[in-house]
């Protein structure tokens, strides 16, 4: 049981970035700046309200890294990860190369030896995935070619650090490295003493093991926890995916990041995707604002002021160094300007890597630990620095500089930002839906019917599993980018609940709802739904314009009769919606309203002109010109 | 043995008075399919192909109606417009209609005088049809002087007869081929020299 210490951590840590995030993003800054300037506040050097446990809080909150990589792994289907396999190997490939040679060169040029020169190289040459995909995702970059260039570099940065953790031993002097196997962070794993063919055969196995466990029995397993309608049961579930397959990853010696990557991959042609991504949703962004804040908490202001020239300038030579080598590479990789300044600016900085690879390091008695922390209060810094750069990029270097051409492979996001969302698919949203796939209009489909998102995905059908009325649902449904929201479902409350949910949080978003009953209608005009269908009232026309055909009146007749019966019906229905709470005015005017139908109705009948296209009518023509008319 | 198909657009027939005698006068003639336009398709919702195979299955197109603004009811300039198509009708490619003729039964509530230059109306009833001739002549269809019934808003039941009677003597003409075609062309209204028009074969039958 956590004492009051746990508790008064937890309102300290939530206590900052519930004031500092809103403020940051308030003032441009994005979030990441928010929980950086947050744990600068409450470290140690301007309130100390946290101090040494920092560090431990810090190796907790990587964690979020690796919720972020799942989530990211779960938008990527697997076809498209394989399109990015160049991009990950060359251009990733080389970037790491690259900085790491001219780092180490660098090194060598102030007076290292190679080997320290090196694997400060290979630790400074790795950035920092949670703040720029972050970052990038919360300005809707991560899309674009320039983002997705990033992302690609940092899988590979991913993958390079198990080969990177290997090499480091080896840059020590045989005398240290002996003492460093003994207590290496590779000790905990299976694969430890095991011989290097077998290492790799077992993480191969691994690797199956995930791919055939997330193609085959997590269907099936979702499919059961969901049936049990309890929604926590399927965040738990979820969770334990995420835990399961990190720990599994690291047990064989791979990052977990990467393992949960793969994970997320392989479940991102799965109907349960977006539920997924909604569960995993928070917990992501409070481990990484927390990661972000320890960040912020362990900047060693001490150390910096000691050094203030040493550490401001290896942390502009750094970013400078870095910055240029990815222009360079981009430029190479035939990146257009304004794509290649944003890949740039935004992977110009030192990542959480650094810190992992430098204390290991230092355990390896590669580097010493004096500037170790120098170099770690740098990284810290460069990655403070990086929502700033990639803010300055966007205001000021981009406006000059990048030639803002539109993306030509726009295409690629299409099926992923439909423009059309239907809540509900059953028979009523299912005629809107297969009207609208039917002139090629995309849609998404949510549906909180487990039995029925299994058919409709038998009958091939792109439909997600989850309750439209989560925001965050919503939002993973592409809700920030479709135009109109079809709301078919069944309940009247989750119904207005909804229509709630979108005027709050999406209000761009057309809606379109239906009604059951002539209540409902009123309650949502009520609510300022512009278009609100009752689901009787087209049905019960087109019955009665076939009894009057069946009855021997003209066909064409009947259908205008049932359009000027609409016509007079909706307004009526919005006239009376205004005042139904003023319960006196209300059935008077209903009464009225009803007098005037039946006066209508007669007047069909009566023939008093007031229902007749008197368009067609020659009566008053006949009487007017005797003979000498219009046509 | 001609096929007649008559296109009949009235969107308010149970108003007419001419239009439904003469329609009635038609109707069921052997030979003659007697397509009601606004009926068929109460909500415009044409069905361009079953138009399309109908026009194929014809070699006379009638295209009876009530003259509204000088042209066709809406439904008639809408069925132009969709079964018409290009590639189909006209076009290098479009010759299914090729070799065919084409119809206007036509009533008018203004009376004869009112379509000349110095009537009413001020162009003649040939000028009004322009669009139509042209129309089909595009499609190599050949299109025939107007059937015209003139002064419907003053005309009283036997003159409407007598008009619906000439209408029905016309397409049994027509279907049994006993037309002059020869004249045909010379004539402004083919229902003003009805006599001279149609060659009855066998005097006296």
């Amino acid at each position: 049981m956590y004492g009051e210490g746990f508790f008064l951590q937890a309102l300290i840590y939530l206590a900052a970035a519930v004031v500092s995030v809103p403020i940051a993003k308030r003032l441009g800054l994005g979030s990441v700046l928010g929980y950086l300037l947050a744990g600068v506040i409450i470290g140690p050097f301007v309130l100390g309200l946290v101090g040494e446990e920092g560090q431990d809080v810090l190796h907790f909150a990587e964690f979020g890294v690796v919720l972020m990589l799942f989530l990211i792994g779960l938008e990527l289907e697997p076809a498209r990860v394989w399109s990015l396999r160049a991009p990950i190997l060359g251009l990733g490939g080389s970037q790491v190369a690259v900085t790491t040679i001219i780092l180490a060169v660098i090194g060598v040029l102030f007076g290292l030896a190679w080997r320290p020169a090196l694997a400060i190289g290979l630790s400074l040459a790795l950035s920092s995935t949670a703040i720029v995909l972050q970052t990038l995702s919360e300005k809707g970059l991560l899309r674009t070619a320039g983002g997705r260039s990033a992302f690609s570099v940092l899988l590979f940065q991913d993958i390079a650090v198990i080969p990177i953790l290997a090499i480091l031993p080896l840059l020590a002097t045989a005398r240290q490295a002996r003492h460093a196997a003994d207590e290496g962070s590779h000790a905990a794993t299976w694969v430890e003493g095991l011989p290097g063919w077998t290492e790799t055969l077992v993480v191969f196995a691994a690797v199956a093991v995930i791919i055939l466990f997330g193609r085959y029995l997590l269907q099936p397993f979702f499919r059961f926890i969901a049936r049990t309608g309890m929604r926590e049961l399927f965040t738990a579930a979820a969770l334990l995916l995420v835990i399961a397959t990190a720990m599994l990853m690291s047990k064989v010696g791979v990052s977990p990041a990467l393992g949960t990557f793969l994970a997320g991959v392989v479940l991102a042609r799965s109907e349960y995707r977006h539920e997924l991504e909604s569960d995993i949703e928070p917990f992501k962004g409070l481990l990484l604002g927390l990661f972000f804040i320890a960040v912020g908490a362990a900047v060693d202001f001490d150390l910096i002021g000691r050094n203030l020239r040493l550490v401001l300038s290896l942390m502009l030579l750094l970013i400078v160094v870095k910055w240029v080598i990815l222009l360079v590479l981009g430029r190479v990789f035939r990146m257009s300007m304004d794509q290649n300044l944003l890949f740039s600016f935004s992977l110009a900085q030192g990542g959480e890597f650094a810190f992992v690879l430098l204390s290991f390091a230092v355990r390896e008695g590669v580097v010493s630990a004096d500037l170790a922390s120098t170099l770690i209060a740098v990284v810290a810094l460069t990655m403070a620095a990086t929502p700033i750069l990639m803010l300055l990029n966007e205001k000021i270097v981009q406006p000059r500089f990048g030639t803002r051409e539109r993306e030509a492979r726009a295409s690629d996001v299409v099926d992923e930002e439909n423009p059309v969302i239907i809540a509900g698919f059953g028979s009523f949203g299912s005629i809107v839906g297969r009207l609208l796939r039917a002139n090629g209009v995309g849609t998404t489909v949510l549906d909180y019917d487990s039995d029925r998102v299994d058919l409709l995905r038998k009958l091939g059908m792109k439909v997600f599993y989850g309750d439209a009325c989560r925001t965050d649902l919503l939002r993973a449904a592409g809700a920030e980018h479709a135009k109109l929201l079809v709301v078919a479902i069944d309940s009247h409350d989750k119904r207005m609940e909804l229509v709630d949910t979108v005027r709050k949080h999406f209000p761009h978003l057309t809606l379109l709802v239906r009604a059951r009953r002539r209540r409902e209608a009123y309650d949502l005009l009520e609510a300022g739904v512009e278009h609100v269908y009752r689901e009787k009232l087209d049905t019960g026309l087109r019955t009665g314009v076939e009894a009057l055909r069946l009855l021997g009146r003209r066909a064409y007749q009947a259908v205008r009769a049932a359009q000027k019966f609409r016509l007079h019906d909706e307004a009526a229905l919005r006239e009376l919606a205004e005042m139904r709470h003023d319960d006196k005015l209300y059935f008077h005017t209903a009464r009225q309203r009803i007098g005037d139908l039946e006066s209508l109705l007669l007047s069909d009948l009566q023939d008093t002109g007031e229902t007749r296209d008197m368009g067609w009518d020659t009566e008053s023509l006949r009487q007017d010109y005797g003979g000498e008319g219009r046509g | 043995m001609s096929r007649i198909l008559v296109l009949f657009a009235h969107p308010a027939l149970e108003k007419s008075r001419v239009n439904r005698e003469l329609a009635a006068a038609v109707r069921d003639l052997p030979g003659v399919t007697f397509h009601d336009l606004y009926e068929v398709y109460p909500e415009f919702d044409i069905d361009v192909r079953r138009e399309q195979n109908l026009l194929v299955e014809h070699d006379m197109i009638v295209m009876q109606h009530p003259f509204f603004w000088y042209s066709t009811p809406a439904m008639l300039k809408e069925w132009q417009d969709l079964v018409l198509e290009h590639g189909w009708a006209y076009g290098s490619e479009g010759k299914l209609l090729h070799g065919k003729q084409a119809l206007s039964v036509v009533t008018t509530g203004g009376r004869e005088q009112a379509y000349a230059p110095e009537g009413l109306n001020r162009f003649t009833m040939r000028q009004f049809l322009a669009p139509l001739e042209q129309t089909f002549r595009l499609c190599g269809v050949e299109y025939l002087p107007p059937f015209v019934v003139h002064g419907t808003l003053g005309m009283i039941g036997e003159e409407i007869r007598s008009h619906a009677a000439d209408y029905r003597r016309l397409l049994e003409a027509i279907r049994e081929d006993q037309v002059d075609w020869e004249t045909v062309p010379q004539h402004q209204r083919l229902n003003w020299s009805l006599d001279d028009v149609l060659r009855v074969e066998g005097e006296g039958v």
